[in-house]
């Protein structure tokens, strides 16, 4: 049914062949009873941003977490750069490549932004922490995101504004060479400048290379830097299509009712 | 949090606006002037560090003087040192509970159980030698301290009932070994030394330049590397400042000790005990500052969520920390056996505990965890003992003391509550 409804394109929307970075296949997710995924397909290419929307409980949440290695799925395969992939913890999920920022950020206030960037993988040196080599990294980073409002990268987080702390977590999820970085609703909390800030990095990141997947369910910030669009319903993929063919109205219809009768004028909306 | 001396944020005037480039600015302040007007910044902030407590340290000794001249005599004044040592050693320990969000009540009988087994493995009748009498002594603090920790961690019970229970337990346990005769006296000299016994006025001045050398290797190493990889340093004259400062700090201690005190004989030299208290300090900031464990631990007091994401085997780290506050509650049982030469049922395991959670918050610890050092129970625990010194010497009763011990930590917190409202977002 999710095929019949909008075909899948395997092309980019450069119209070159390639294989994305993560691929899904008919993948499903129950709970109990409950079917949070139903044979879902989805590409996630390298180089670009693929939004996901969806309404609340249309399995957004739940997918993010089967890619990320929380809740493995109990059908069908996911394919990582050509391969079938198997990842049970998010240990292993991050050994490949994949981090996800989670929409509380899990950062801890109490520690500065090098020490949260590398909590948990901390660089030693003879067995104490190598502070010099984590903080240069650090800031390396940070400096090739354009992350420049920090005044010190030894700053407490809990001193840092809302975009600031997305951007230290964006920033934490790409310094250790990762491929996928997932984003949860990282706009959620910011407003407008801070949202343009946020968005700019996560733009910044696809021109890197990296394959971004963004969810979230404010129509502003999926048109304003999405590449592809891919929408949810009820835990099922209703649509998978690059940004330039779809609007808002479309999405919004795609979300509530699962499908739309609208054809998107070429550029649409004006953003 | 990483160490002794935080970096210092760089000053920030001329980047008023959102979009500024201060990471690629240059990294070396300026100035020493630059350096230290954001310091001043940062404790206007909210940052006090360990300001607050040298402050409240300064007015009591000025206001116990003012009331009675004895209290600033060097006799008095390392007899206040020696006494501070039991509150600063259960302090220190407390801070690795209090880091997590947690709470130890037992370790004022764990210290207690600690100086009975001390003392009753030394007995002529039982002659094991006093290093292996303390290294069991340590061994089963250690062992309460996992004990502890485990069913803290592993069944989730909370530790404030766990150590409560323990406070209880500990204390039945130390009364039955103590048994009818209710007390037991240590007669091995070298046990009794650490709180009594004396360096020579050579060994005390060796002893504080090796200390104050190694400080100033650590620290001018540190600042030179940070300013050779193009990190944010204090300037070279801050950097010779504080080393000074350190050897300044050193030299008044050892000259301090090394005055006669003595009424009747002469007495002199930098007790045992006192260099102890800085191994303990030493090593526990080490362990705080400098490895992964410390940086968990500071981790899981902040956001035990975002530690366990970052993958951090929390379980191992929070019950290691329990078994480090145990231990060096059984450090600290062993010098108060040692200077009471003896061992009864007088030990007040009680109030012990909480004169060490006192002292912990008085010296800057954050009862709410993530935020606090080994350096803070070593400050609170002197204030503890010089609010108790000077209030005996004035002859008040020990009624008065509790009373004033209870303001002064009335005042600590709220002076790091006021702080904190300055902070942008309270920790």
């Amino acid at each position: 049914m999710t095929t019949a409804t909008e075909g899948i394109t395997p092309t980019g929307p450069t119209g070159v062949e390639e294989l994305p970075l993560l691929r899904l296949r008919g993948v499903s997710k129950h709970f109990g009873p409950v079917q949070a995924l139903t044979d879902v397909n989805l590409d996630i290419p390298a180089g670009q941003v693929t939004a996901l929307a969806g309404d609340n409980g249309a399995g957004k949440s739940v997918m993010i977490k089967t890619i990320s290695g929380i809740h493995p799925p109990d059908g069908g395969e996911i394919l990582w750069a050509g391969a079938p992939m198997h990842v049970r913890t998010p240990g292993e999920a991050a050994t490949l490549g994949i981090e996800t920022v989670y929409q509380d950020l899990a950062l801890c206030d109490n520690l500065d932004i090098v020490q949260n960037m590398f909590l948990g993988r901390e660089r030693t040196h003879r067995g104490q922490l190598d502070e010099e080599s984590m903080e240069n990294a650090a800031r390396e980073t940070l400096t090739s995101l354009a992350v420049t409002t920090v005044r010190s990268v030894r700053q407490a987080v809990a001193s840092l504004s809302g975009g600031q702390r997305q951007s230290v977590a964006i920033a934490k999820a790409v310094l250790w060479n990762s491929k996928l970085v997932i984003m949860d609703e990282p706009t959620a909390a910011l407003g407008v400048a801070q949202t343009a800030m946020v968005l700019a990095l996560v733009r910044r990141l696809a021109d890197r290379g990296l394959a971004v997947m963004l969810v979230s369910h404010n129509m502003n910030d999926v048109f304003e830097v999405a590449d592809r669009i891919a929408v949810l319903r009820l835990g099922r993929m209703v649509a998978e299509r690059p940004a330039a063919e779809m609007d808002r109205q479309i999405v919004v219809d795609l979300m509530t009712t699962g499908a739309s009768s609208r054809v998107a004028a070429p550029k649409a909306s004006g953003e | 949090m990483s160490d002794l001396k935080e970096e210092t944020p760089m000053p920030d005037a001329e980047h008023p606006e959102s979009v500024d480039l201060s990471l690629a600015m240059g990294p070396v302040a300026d100035s020493a002037g630059d350096y230290l007007r954001a310091a001043f910044v940062r404790i206007k902030g909210g940052e006090t560090g360990v300001l607050p407590v040298v402050g409240g340290l300064l007015l009591v000794s000025v206001l116990f003087q003012s009331l009675n001249s004895h209290f600033l005599t060097t006799g008095n004044m390392v007899n206040l040192l020696v006494q501070a040592a039991v509150f600063s050693l259960l302090a220190m320990g407390e801070v690795f509970a209090l880091l997590l969000g947690e709470i130890d009540l037992s370790i004022g009988f764990v210290a207690g159980l600690s100086a009975v087994v001390t003392a009753e493995l030394v007995q002529p009748s039982r002659g094991w030698p006093w290093w292996a009498a303390i290294a069991a002594a340590l061994v089963v603090c250690a062992l309460i301290g996992l004990l502890q920790g485990s069913l803290i961690t592993r069944i989730g019970l909370p530790s404030f009932v766990v150590t409560l229970a323990g406070l209880l337990f500990w204390q039945g346990v130390m009364l039955y070994i103590l048994g009818d005769g209710g007390s037991m006296l240590i007669q091995d000299n070298i046990i009794n030394d650490i709180v009594s016994g004396t360096l020579t006025k050579t060994g005390g001045w060796v002893v504080m330049l090796v200390a104050v050398g190694a400080f100033a290797w650590q620290t001018w190493r540190r600042d030179t590397r940070r300013r050779d990889a193009g990190l944010m340093a204090p300037p070279t004259s801050l950097t010779i400042a504080k080393i000074v400062a350190v050897l300044v700090a050193g030299v008044a201690l050892v000259l301090l000790c090394n005055a006669d005190r003595g009424i009747l004989v002469p007495v002199f030299g930098m007790p045992w005990v006192i260099i102890l208290v800085f191994v303990v300090l030493a090593v526990w900031t080490f362990v705080l500052g400098r490895l992964k464990f410390g940086r968990y631990i500071y981790a899981i007091g902040g956001n035990a969520e975002a530690a366990r994401r970052a993958g951090i085997n929390i379980r191992m780290i929070r019950t290691t920390a329990f078994v480090l506050c145990s231990f060096t509650a059984g450090i600290a049982g062993v010098v108060y056996a040692s200077r009471l030469r003896s061992i009864s049922t007088a030990l007040d395991g009680g109030t012990l505990v909480l004169y060490s959670v006192a002292a912990a918050v008085i010296g800057g610890t954050s009862l709410f965890g993530g935020r606090g050092k080994a350096m803070h129970g070593v400050l609170g625990g002197i204030v503890i003992a010089a609010i108790a010194n000077g209030m005996g010497l004035l002859g008040f009763s020990a009624a008065a003391q509790y009373i004033v011990t209870a303001l002064v930590l009335l005042i600590a917190v709220t002076i790091d509550a006021v702080a904190r409202r300055n902070r942008p977002s309270g920790t």
